[in-house]
């Protein structure tokens, strides 16, 4: 008999693409999806249960359904839509919901494995951190407020889960900031800008892995383990190799503003007022200091391979992005007409590109 | 016994010095044919301004050939984000000494504007330089690297570090400080070895980290197999804007246990200065007189990624700017570790942070092997002390033997 999955938060896009996945995955029997709002794409063959994982109720749909796996989705930094209120609303979902849906699965003796989808801002950004992060190195300084601290909430939470009911599979994935053609995250809607700004005096590194691939690593993390891996403990995920933020601005053909740290906030509170976006401070302590996490783990220990890197992740995003104000074709295009200028240079530059 | 051999001539080369100095200033006026001025401390970048005002407008007649919008675009609007960068494109490949790179990193401490500025101004000087023999394989070698910058075409580490940038700007720019202002002479380069892992642990001196930048030169172009030194930095570095940018890019990291055990276990060759701000604070009295060498934490790592350590000594930088009073009060209100008085710094300002043109030599000493070790030593207290004290006594003799050695502090 096969396996009955339970996903939470399938409203989000993401979501719904990776309920569509594990529908193909082998010996899956059923996959039921669980959200507050009924989802707008297709899910394919998935039950769709109107649930709020706040409420107790949750604890009544994985007795009936049997579930045995546990995919817990419902862990954003942005409401989803309209349809739900501001960061009070999804902190409480975060939060409460996790409390919910952990004391749900401690009471469901049929579930085996739990998978939860976290984020690498738990481990905050800060000047005097180490350059690259691994799993077990503790922030130097936690996240004080909003999605991180929300994260470092829930992963508390499902440690506790974990001592509570040592037969049950807990797999903890840090996603590092995810990018993709239809990915709509808080980064995302920051290099849609037209111009972007930026702190001045810091360029931080950044790390991106692909939709696709958190689709795969979940999948992977969801399944039994394949020979000589192991899927439960907590993972960092990322694409390899990493981009400056000034770097990232040049491929997507954005120009760049920067701004004194001390204006930023000013600048937000304006582009919040006038509706453009609205960035949330941990993400200003991104854009300012950047954080790298350390994927030894990800690839040794749960075997997976992601197959973009952080800059075909972007590349991929820049290109359903469509160009900037400043395409990096044009600029070196520019050049190469530059050099035609000076006769005997241009095949020496195109040589040497 | 190092001691009581070494106190007399502590104060045989003080001695010296006094006498010598003005002798020295004059022989360095001499050389250099630019009068320096008053108490040795000519303001570089100025007087490097009027020197070159038309030949910059030489150069920029030339550069009006080619299509104006690129360079708005390299210049101004699409890179702002990375200051130090458009002026450096071109300069890059005008190698030949600037002494403005020295004014543009020191205003570059103090204000990013004044940095933006310099950087511009170096556009002139650098293209009237290229003009030389073989210009048309430079040009075309700058332009196929600014084609690459400004399409955001390159690799960094996970460090941040830019191997290009710092191969063809960073080190041009810090190239003329090592060879025509500070003369570095380097020995035993050679004692790094040409792969794998290697701790280069170096004594730290004069009030701003230039000794740590000219070690990074010194490996870099010196070493035969062209290694890249990656220095481990103060988490000051990494708070101050600009600065971090630039050391990140350098490839410099946060001094910690983690990193510093990372980039050994790839096999790189990195760069310690344990001492940290109690080398670099000591009053000028207290010169080449190492400090406690932390807390034996280099040690440990070595012995974790069983690299050997190499000692390094530099003589040189302690008198660069002579450190005759830290205003303590001053450096707590701005949250500094310390806040250097020198015969010059608060006084003239910014020009008082020029440093002195002193005569550097840079010593590699004999590998330290750590890999007969067993792996648990990292944890055995005693051994990592006696290591530490190890190193340590290597690189004070060393200090002790090139300070003989030397004829003057100015040559």
């Amino acid at each position: 008999m096969g396996k009955v999955v339970l996903v939470t938060g399938v409203a989000r896009r993401l979501c719904g693409r990776f309920v569509r996945r594990i529908q193909r995955a082998p010996d899956i029997d059923r996959v039921i999806g669980v959200d507050t709002v009924p989802p707008e794409q297709h899910l394919g063959r998935a039950e769709f249960v109107r649930a709020d994982i706040r409420h107790p109720m949750i604890a009544r749909v994985l007795a009936e359904h049997a579930v045995d796996t546990v995919v817990h989705m419902d862990i954003n930094g942005t409401p989803l839509g309209r349809a739900r209120g501001g960061r009070a609303m999804v902190k409480e979902i975060n939060v409460i919901g996790t409390m919910q849906l952990l004391g749900a699965c401690q009471k469901a003796p049929a579930v085996r494995r739990l998978v939860v989808k976290s984020t690498t801002n738990v481990y905050g950004s800060a000047p005097r951190d180490p350059a690259v992060f691994t799993e077990t190195m503790p922030p130097k300084s936690l996240p004080s407020g909003g999605f991180a601290k929300d994260a470092v909430d829930v992963e508390g939470y499902v440690r506790g889960f974990a001592r509570r009911r040592p037969d049950v599979a807990v797999a903890v994935l840090r996603f590092a900031n995810i990018l993709g053609p239809s990915a709509s995250s808080p980064l995302a809607e920051y290099f849609s800008l037209p111009v972007l700004p930026t702190v001045f005096g810091y360029d931080p590194r950044l790390q991106f892995v692909h939709e696709d691939d958190v689709v795969e690593v979940l999948l992977t993390a969801a399944q039994e383990p394949t020979r000589g891996t192991l899927n439960s403990g907590t993972f960092n995920i990322a694409g390899d190799g990493v981009l400056l933020l000034s770097q990232a601005a040049r491929r997507l053909g954005k120009p760049t503003v920067p701004v004194l740290l001390p204006a930023v906030t000013l600048l937000r509170s304006m582009l919040r007022t006038a509706g453009i976006t609205d960035f949330s401070p941990e993400q200003i302590r991104l854009l300012t200091h950047g954080r790298v996490v350390d994927t030894t783990q990800m690839r040794e220990t749960l075997g997976f391979i992601p197959k973009f890197t952080t800059a075909e992740t972007f590349h991929d995003f820049a290109v359903s992005r469509g160009p900037g104000l400043l395409p990096p074709e044009r600029l070196a295009h520019a050049v190469d007409r530059l050099a035609a200028v000076l006769p005997k240079t241009a095949s020496d530059v195109r040589e040497q590109v | 016994m190092a001691d009581a051999k070494v106190i007399p001539l502590d104060e045989d080369t003080r001695s010296r010095r006094g006498p010598a100095r003005p002798a020295g200033r004059a022989a360095a006026t001499r050389r250099k044919s630019a009068p320096p001025g008053q108490p040795g401390l000519t303001p570089v970048p100025t007087e490097e301004h009027s020197e070159e005002t038309t030949p910059r407008r030489r150069g920029l007649r030339r550069a009006a050939v080619r299509p104006d919008d690129v360079w708005k675009n390299a210049v101004g609007v699409g890179h702002s984000g990375d200051t130090a960068e458009p002026a450096p494109e071109e300069s890059a490949h005008a190698k030949p000494s600037l002494p403005l790179p020295v004014g543009m990193l020191t205003t570059a401490t103090r204000t990013a504007a004044a940095a933006g500025l310099g950087g511009v101004m170096g556009l002139g000087g650098a293209a009237n330089r290229l003009f030389g023999g073989g210009w048309d394989r430079k040009v075309a070698g700058g332009l196929a690297f600014l084609r690459r910058r400004i399409t955001g075409d390159y690799e960094v580490d996970e460090f941040g570090y830019d191997e290009e940038l710092t191969d063809q700007v960073l080190m041009s720019l810090l190239r003329p400080l090592f060879d025509k202002y500070f003369r570095v002479e380097v020995k035993g380069v050679e004692n790094i070895p040409s792969q794998g892992g290697a701790l280069v642990v170096c004594n730290h001196s004069g009030t701003l980290p230039w000794d740590a930048l000219m070690m990074q030169v010194a490996v870099h172009d010196h070493h035969p197999a062209g290694r890249h030194l990656r220095l481990l930095a103060a988490d000051l570095v990494f708070v101050l804007p600009l600065i971090n940018e630039l050391a990140r890019k350098a490839g410099h990291t946060l001094a910690c246990a983690e990193d510093a055990q990372l980039l050994l276990g790839n096999g790189e060759v990195v760069g310690v200065m344990p001492e940290g701000f109690k080398g670099l604070s000591k009053p000028f009295s207290e010169r080449y007189k190492l400090q406690r060498f932390g807390r034996g934490g280099f040690v440990s790592t070595a012995l974790r990624t069983r690299v050997p350590i190499v000692p390094c000594s530099i003589v040189g930088a302690e008198e660069i700017y002579p450190m005759v009073g830290n205003a303590k009060t001053l450096a707590r209100l701005l949250g500094l570790p310390y806040f250097p008085v020198t015969p010059t710094f608060p006084w003239l300002g910014l020009l008082g942070m020029v440093p002195l043109p002193t005569k550097w030599t840079i010593q590699f000493g004999e590998q330290i092997t750590t890999d007969h070790y067993p792996a648990e030593a990292a944890d055995d207290p005693m051994l990592v002390f006696n290591l530490t004290d190890q190193v340590r006594e290597t690189i004070q003799h060393t200090l002790y033997k090139l300070l003989v050695q030397r004829r003057s502090v100015f040559f």
